[in-house]
């Protein structure tokens, strides 16, 4: 088994070190050419999604990654990766996969004052640490897509078949459950 | 609590690594580095080049201009504070700034004492030139260090002189025995768990990034090899030819700074970078503010 982490911009390597502690191989996406090796499933991690989204673009990875989550590679976004899943943004007009149908309120806790930690469920993980930094939240789910986890009353986190986008960062956390979960769908 | 914050302060700046944090002074310029790729911006009224140019007393800029571009872009704004100037972060904390940088490139208010930065929820980024600075500023509660290179300059020398002196110290600390760590801790004049976490750990226990002097596409991929977790460039885009241009290639160049084949395409036709100002012409040392 292989993961595929998006690393054109933000906190990669923890994925890619809770991916480790689980003995999961991984290898990160930079560019075309690494697109060249099989994969199994990819993670789309934290950091800003309108350099994630614009690079993905440029560096011509959009497209290519978009046809295998299309066609079923399992796909786990968190923060900014939810944001690059979205089929809509409430405050924005940027979209970029577009492959989950949700539609995401960016920086909807406002500005790094409004960060914050809490724990809470996770239907089919139990409960798990959750960092939401800068985060996103879902508004609203479109047909077929579970909310997986809520907190105060907002969505946090949905599945849509193959798709997993969450608005808060496991992998900041000392917690292994999310991605045990994620990797046990491959 | 309070050890939550600082734990989502310093995963704040793990959300930029790999990323290009670009100096603006207006909201025109704002857009265009977040366009570009820009992962944050920090607002401040005069580049450092400019700050340099003109002499004078530098301070914090207008709450003003800062809540402009602020409402101009979506991803982080930072901003900066004079070195010990505790009332000019409690303002900037007040507009909700995402990152307060105790800053060497405006003038210090304060020649013994820099801000104790855990007083406050808003994190900070500080610049250091060796692991003794860093780690200080670390225990006085910054959640992110920069390199200080030599702001305004264009010139490269004197962050790669700081990432590697880091680099060096950090080497020495994990090779040492465990029982050599309390004198290491007396030499670098820091805290013994700190120096106990570079020791395990091999690397800072906050985010690292390179600043000062940082120009072309190629000094950025230069400090990102050298070990820098991303990158902050000040007055090297918007005293350029082709401002849009090159903060894009900066952009893609930090992250694929290990491919040269397309390093040499993003260098191509940027048209002029700034001019600079060599080591041995500069009158003000920045770096050596604040230690």
């Amino acid at each position: 088994m292989k993961i595929a982490v998006l690393a054109v911009q933000g906190a990669f390597i923890e994925h890619e070190k809770m991916l480790a502690q689980l003995g999961i191989e991984s290898f990160e996406i930079r560019q075309k050419k690494d697109l060249e090796q099989d994969f199994d499933g990819l993670i789309l991690p934290g950091g800003e999604s309108t350099v994630m989204g614009k690079l993905l673009r440029e560096l011509e990875l959009l497209e290519p990654l978009k046809e295998k989550i299309q066609r079923g590679l399992p796909v786990l976004g968190t923060c900014a990766g939810l944001i690059l899943l979205a089929e809509n943004l409430s405050n924005d007009d940027r979209i970029y996969f577009g492959t989950l149908p949700v539609t995401v309120k960016r920086n909807a806790y406002g500005r790094q004052l409004g960060s914050f930690f809490t724990k809470a469920e996770v239907k089919g993980v139990g409960e798990i640490p959750m960092a939401f930094i800068r985060a996103p939240y879902i508004e609203s789910v479109g047909e077929g897509a579970e909310v997986i986890a809520r907190v105060d009353g907002n969505i946090v986190g949905v599945r849509y078949g193959n798709q997993i986008g969450i608005s808060f960062h496991p992998e900041v956390t000392d917690s292994l459950a999310l991605h045990k979960y994620f990797t046990a769908m491959l | 609590m309070e050890n939550e914050r600082y734990e989502l302060n310093k995963e704040l700046a793990q959300m930029l690594k790999g990323g290009v944090i670009m100096d603006v002074t207006t909201p025109e310029q704002a857009r265009i580095a977040e366009e570009a790729g820009a992962c944050a911006v920090m607002a401040l009224e005069r580049i450092p080049a400019d700050i340099r140019a003109a002499g004078g007393v530098s301070r914090m800029s207008d709450p003003k201009m800062i809540k402009g571009i602020q409402e101009a872009v979506s991803i982080p704004v930072m901003a900066k504070c004079r070195i010990g100037h505790f009332a000019e972060a409690q303002i900037l904390e007040a507009i909700e700034i995402d990152y307060i940088d105790e800053s060497e490139v405006l003038s210090p208010a304060d020649d013994v004492y820099h801000i104790d930065k855990t007083k406050f929820k808003v994190p900070f980024v500080c610049g250091a030139k060796d692991l003794g600075e860093a780690l200080r500023r670390i225990n006085e509660g910054a959640s992110m260090i920069r390199t200080k290179g030599e702001p305004g300059t264009g010139d490269v020398v004197q962050a790669v002189r700081h990432m590697r002196m880091m680099n060096q110290e950090i080497a020495r600390l994990t090779s040492m025995r465990e029982d050599e760590l309390y004198d290491a801790a007396k030499q670098l004049q820091v805290p013994y768990d700190l120096v106990k976490y570079v020791h395990e750990n091999g690397k800072l226990p906050v985010v690292n990034f390179a600043a000062g002097g940082v120009a072309t596409p190629a000094d950025a991929a230069l400090m990102m090899q050298l070990g820098a977790e991303g990158v902050f460039v000040g007055s090297g885009i918007f005293k350029s030819g082709d401002p849009k241009k090159r903060a894009a290639a900066i952009v893609k160049a930090v992250t694929n700074y290990n491919d040269a084949k397309l390093l040499a395409e993003l260098s191509e036709d940027l048209g002029e970078a700034m001019v600079g100002i060599n080591e041995q012409e500069i009158k003000l040392l920045m770096a050596e503010r604040g230690k």
